[in-house]
């Protein structure tokens, strides 16, 4: 396996499905030449030009509204959303339309389209462009939505995206668009299914069940416990929508203690929902209260005096879990 | 007095001006009979709703769209397979004018298994996807994005295709129109907008809520817009055949004004109208402005049909909105399990 970008595999996963199927096309806010602000997209409308990397005006409900119709008439839009936080303004072509029309018709319409966003702060972007939406999306029935964490994620994810017939929200991790790691082969096409999530590291002591940016501090956590001696088992979430929650579970059943790490808030959050099926399901097999960390119920601040503390970390994790290890849980 | 005499004269000017329009509609005699008679389906498609309705048959409830038969018929009679439209929360009119059938219409407002949606839609989603119908839908403005994204697909297919996005004045107030409209221009799509100026959006009238001139708003993106007398099914026709040999030559985006006047309430239950619109106003329109008698007119003036035919057809549509009516209520409900189906596609 070669060692490439998250921003690379990206850009290969879109490339050769472009290559494969004639009718996917892509648009959003400078995707041709200027390839986003994250350079993400560059080189491909060199390659398939503008009539299929299309630039839009500033226009979200617009072309995301658009891009509904033209999954609904034969196409594939992969539409480029520029920050998750946009989603804000897009939620009634989203939640209202694409993510009801098969259901409203009774299955006669589908909407095979891709949403890619991202999610994630600590680049001192401030509150409008550092958000973690994907419990709002995750919250509507009809969406999916994948959350890559890592560069084989990142392809194998969005590939089985755009051959999805429903609408998908992929949230990339803005941090990670640099960050390398393995990828296979173009020629050894990947697909990695939605609802399969993945076990990195196996433990005893305690789970670490992440999504996207949260896989990487699960990780660092995990080696934190080495050191004092435990082990974890870490599982990386990859999707919110469909659940995989038999992974989960069946990892929270053999350690019995678990910490549920997402960037979103955490109030409401995908940390919520995660925490409360392993309580109703695993309830049993649990030797310490579940535990969950998203970011602080803040909008995120500029300043990086406040911003790093208000997203999870491994020293924070490591600390919590090492009292749910040793029963030092406090009761409140 | 005097207003109404003014809109008496232009009722005549415009009964002439169709008669003119027979000719450039180009339409057979065969082609007009049924466009007449997708206008009386239309009206006792309605009718029976709204008793369904008023007997407690129908569970929520729905918008008619009696009245404004001839906007829904004229610009559908200019579509043909290959064209798409999406409609309103108003939208049973378009089903029909579309080529949807009685029974499984009146299936789907009982929420009934036989329904175009198999009950999970109800009035305001009727889609009919066969018929190139992708859906009314319940967000004023709502299906503006997508009636421009299929007009986009169907560019980018090259099917030739042309689709119509049906909205009441009430969506000029949204602004995602405006978006789309804008992309509409820019990229020469295959689109037509028919904007059904029923003048009330819900409760209130349009001179309250839309500033300037609707035709200068499609304008402005240079969108080619025209203004139609929406009670003249030549006029509207004419204007559909204008709108759809653009789109299909290339040429992009169309605007259509179409003044039309609803009968019946923003919604069934909406009885008591008299704060927003007075009783003279309607019965005008309804004694005056009918699109059906007026088309019906012009059908006898031609020598297409005689009075005693167009009586025959009336009866014969009414018999067989009734037999559908009785289907419906008699029909099965959808399994209760039913509800967990279709939420992702298959």
């Amino acid at each position: 396996m070669r060692t490439i970008t998250f921003s690379q595999a990206v850009n290969e996963a879109i490339a050769e499905e472009l290559r494969r199927d004639p009718t996917v096309f892509l648009w959003g806010e400078d995707v041709a030449e200027a390839g986003t602000p994250f350079k993400v997209l560059s080189g491909l409308v060199e390659e398939f030009g503008p009539e299929r990397i299309i630039d839009t005006p500033i226009s979200e409900p617009g072309f995301v509204g658009m891009a509904v119709g033209a999954a609904l008439t034969g196409t594939r839009p992969i539409v480029d959303l520029m920050f998750g936080d946009f989603l804000f303004l897009v939620m009634d072509q989203l939640c209202n339309q694409a993510a009801k029309q098969s259901y409203m018709s009774g299955g006669k319409l589908k909407v095979p389209m891709v949403l890619r966003t991202n999610l994630g702060a600590t680049r001192r972007s401030a509150a409008q462009h550092s958000q973690s939406l994907q419990a709002l999306v995750a919250h509507i029935p009809g969406l999916k939505v994948a959350l890559p964490s890592s560069p084989r994620e990142a392809k194998g994810l969005l590939k089985s995206a755009v051959r999805d017939d429903n609408p998908v929200v992929i949230f990339e991790d803005k941090l990670m668009y640099q960050a390398k790691g393995p990828v296979p082969e173009p020629e050894e096409e990947e697909l990695i299914p939605f609802g399969q999530a993945n076990r990195l590291q196996e433990g005893e002591d305690l789970s670490l069940v992440a999504t996207s940016s949260m896989v990487q501090v699960a990780e660092e956590a995990a080696e934190g416990l080495r050191a004092e001696g435990y082990s974890a088992d870490v599982i990386d979430v990859r999707t919110l929508v469909p659940l995989d929650e038999d992974t989960i579970l069946a990892s929270v059943r053999k350690t019995g203690r678990v910490i549920v790490l997402d960037e979103g808030h955490q109030s409401y959050g995908a940390t919520a929902e995660i925490a409360s099926r392993i309580a109703d399901k695993a309830f049993y097999h649990l030797d310490a209260p579940v535990t969950r960390f998203g970011a602080w119920d803040v909008p995120v601040p500029f300043s990086p005096a406040l911003e790093d503390q208000t997203v999870p970390d491994a020293a924070r994790t490591v600390e919590r879990a090492l009292q749910l290890i040793r029963g030092e849980v406090a009761r409140a | 007095m005097t207003a109404r005499k003014t809109t008496r004269k232009t009722t005549k000017t415009a009964r002439k001006a169709a008669r003119k329009t027979v000719d450039s509609a180009g339409r057979t005699p065969e082609q007009l009979l049924e466009a007449y008679r997708q206008m009386v389906r239309i009206r006792a498609f309605e009718d029976n709703a709204n008793e369904l309705y008023l007997q407690a048959k129908m569970p929520g409830l729905t918008h008619m769209s009696s009245g404004q038969e001839a906007s829904a018929v004229g610009v559908c009679e200019a579509l043909d397979e290959r064209d798409k439209i999406t409609s309103t929360h108003r939208g049973h009119g378009h089903c029909v004018a579309r080529g949807a059938t009685f029974r499984p219409m009146f299936c789907e407002l009982l929420g009934k298994e036989e329904g175009y949606c198999h009950g999970k839609g109800g009035s305001m989603h009727i889609a009919d996807q066969e018929n190139g119908n992708l859906g009314a839908n319940a967000i004023v403005g709502g299906s503006t994005g997508i009636a421009t994204g299929a007009a986009f697909s169907a560019k980018y297919l090259g099917t030739g295709g042309v689709a119509v996005c049906f909205l009441g004045d009430g969506a000029l107030g949204q602004g995602i129109l405006y978006e789309v409209m804008n992309m509409a221009a820019l990229w020469k799509l295959p689109v037509i907008y028919a904007c059904e100026n029923n003048q009330y959006g819900e409760y209130t009238h349009i001179d309250e809520m839309l500033a300037g001139n609707m035709l200068e708003r499609a304008r402005a993106f240079g969108i080619e817009a025209e203004e139609v007398d929406g009670q003249d099914l030549l006029a509207v026709m004419a204007a559909a055949d204008r709108a759809v040999a653009r789109a299909r030559a290339g040429e992009g985006a169309t605007f259509l004004a179409l003044k039309t006047y609803r009968y019946f309430g923003h919604h069934v239950g909406d009885i008591n109208r008299s704060y927003y619109r007075t009783k003279e106003e309607e019965e005008h329109w309804k004694a005056e402005r009918d699109p059906i008698p007026l088309f019906g007119e012009v059908l006898l003036e031609r020598g297409i049909a005689t009075a005693e035919e167009l009586t025959a057809i009336g009866e014969a549509i009414s018999r067989e909105a009734a037999e559908a009516v009785e289907y419906a209520l008699e029909a099965p409900y959808p399994p209760a399990e039913a509800a967990r189906d279709h939420v992702y596609a298959s």
